[in-house]
């Protein structure tokens, strides 16, 4: 008799589970010892500063458009959609303060964040997912030469740091299509605009979101190298890494703003 | 074409293997493997596809460790070096992978440039400028040297990667497969090229291939390896001078000659 026959369900269940518990748990022992090598190889030389130029240009730089487009867009439709509710208290000259506090501290963030994850964290993942199939990487080793520190340590860098950045730019272009729609339809001036904006937001609200952009960046760097880096399965690997670099990235994002907004409140209640 | 005897030294061993096993999961690929490569020799390492000819050289440069037995190269015991001590020896060896492995996003220049100026940072723009002609001259493709690899054929992208892997002047070259889908001139091109570097660069090389007509034309020894271990050794003559089915069913399906 087959020895497959003499196994119970439940003992076949058990062994599936256990296997699933094992494969879970390698995994986050090697994510874990990922982010590691990233810290220990961060500070020390030597330091690829051209390909960090590049993965900035290619993060920052032509995320622009997209970025600018989307910030202004968001602005103008979360201004429309916040008017109704506010002028049936005949509040509308509050929109300026609501809108400027609901970009700076939350809209802005995540929405850069998410854009990010979708054009760089896909890209990434793809193009080291890549570079693992066709053998790159190993090309590289085999010449001596650190691919961590060449491919991850730059992206990852270049996210950590052109994700805030950008978030920055989001908020200047998104309150200016808040403006545009607040002075078409309530007529207000430029400087009183600007005014209601800065008395409503606080320094922690920008400092916060700034923070949170850095969280975001280096979220979605390490999230695409690492699927990217850790590919397997040929060219059906190379759609996963990409595929899965955003889903988790998105997700992580969203489970790091949850967290964020918790500190911060507990922040503001000191 | 009759490959011109090359001079070996039979009593300088460049690697030494012994009793090498790896195991994939439950699958053992090698079961034990010996091996001497001697200094300016060419050696083919014949075998079926999934055999673990490519994990064998995997091992040798340190992409893969093994399970059990001792890999020596130029004296040093590859599982027990550390990081730094790895690369210093990674410099002493090319490997040549079977695809090419040519960095995409960079132009051929870039592609050679890249071991180069990392690994020696004291080297003038200058200088390396006049190593990168030097290795495209002796691959015969010093006009490519502004294409990117998307623009190259397959034999010219072998050829690169054979001259990204020079650069860096070793004493061992490791070829995976350098004939894989290639024309039969191409293939001719680049046997030829392979000879050429025993020579002029005097390397000891292990030529992974199951194609015979490259086998024939560049290995100064060959070996088989069946069932995980090299079951035959010698000359191309002696390799298939065999009553073993396998051996026979090999030869037969590279029919030459």
């Amino acid at each position: 008799m087959d020895s497959k026959d003499n196994q119970s369900p439940t003992r076949t269940r058990k062994y599936v589970l256990t296997r699933r518990l094992d494969r879970m748990l390698m995994e986050l022992s090697r994510v874990y010892f990922f982010v590691v090598r990233f810290f220990k190889e961060v500070f020390f030389p030597p330091y690829e500063f051209r390909e960090i130029i590049k993965q900035c240009y290619e993060v920052g730089v032509r995320s622009l458009p997209l970025i600018a487009l989307t910030g202004f867009i968001i602005g103008i439709v979360f201004t429309n959609q916040s008017r109704p509710s506010l002028s049936e208290f005949g509040a509308t000259s509050w929109l300026p303060a609501l809108v400027s506090i609901a970009i700076v501290r939350a809209l802005a963030p995540l929405v850069t964040a998410i854009i990010a994850a979708g054009r760089v964290g896909s890209s990434i993942g793809a193009e080291l997912g890549s570079m693992r199939v066709t053998e790159q990487i190993d090309a590289m080793e085999v010449s001596a030469t650190n691919p961590f520190k060449f491919l991850v340590v730059s992206r990852v860098l270049a996210t950590t740091f052109m994700i805030p950045t950008l978030t920055m730019f989001t908020m200047l272009v998104a309150l200016a299509g808040a403006y545009l729609n607040v002075h078409q339809n309530e007529q207000t001036s430029f400087a009183t605009f600007v005014q209601q904006v800065f008395n409503a937001m606080t320094f922690l609200d920008i400092f916060s979101a700034i923070i949170k952009a850095f969280i975001f960046g280096f979220t979605v760097g390490m999230v695409g190298c690492y699927k990217g880096y850790f590919s397997s399965k040929g060219t059906e690997g190379v759609g996963k890494a990409a595929n899965s670099s955003v889903v988790t990235a998105m997700f992580l994002i969203f489970i790091e703003e949850l967290l964020a907004l918790q500190i911060i409140n507990a922040i503001r209640a000191l | 074409m009759k490959k011109k005897i090359p001079k070996i030294d039979k009593t300088q061993k460049v690697i030494a293997i012994k009793g090498l096993k790896k195991a994939f999961d439950e699958f053992e690929v090698l079961r034990g493997v010996d091996l001497d490569l001697y200094k300016g020799e060419n050696l083919v390492v014949l075998g079926r596809s999934g055999t673990g000819k490519s994990v064998l050289i995997k091992i040798i440069s340190g992409l893969l460790r093994p399970d059990e037995g001792q890999v020596n190269v130029l004296g040093q015991e590859v599982n027990r070096l550390s990081q730094k001590e790895l690369d210093s020896l990674r410099l002493k060896i090319g490997f040549s992978f079977q695809n090419s492995a040519l960095y995409d996003s960079m132009t051929v220049r870039e592609n050679l440039e890249f071991p180069l100026i990392r690994n020696s940072r004291e080297l003038s723009r200058k200088e390396i400028n006049r190593i990168i002609n030097i290795v495209l001259e002796a691959v015969g493709l010093s006009q490519t040297i502004d294409q990117m690899p998307s623009e190259l054929s397959g034999g010219q992208r072998k050829r690169i990667g054979i001259a990204r892997t020079l650069i860096l002047k070793p004493d061992i070259m490791l070829y995976d497969e350098p004939t894989a889908g290639l024309d039969p001139l191409t293939c001719i091109e680049i046997n030829s090229l392979i000879n050429q570097v025993q020579r002029r660069f005097n390397t000891s090389s292990i030529i992974i291939t199951h194609d015979l007509t490259c086998a024939r034309a560049v290995g100064d020894r060959l070996v088989m390896l069946l069932d995980g271990q090299f079951q035959r050794q010698g000359t191309f003559e002696e390799v298939f001078d065999s009553e073993d089915e396998r051996v026979k069913s090999f030869y037969n399906y590279n029919f030459i000659d």
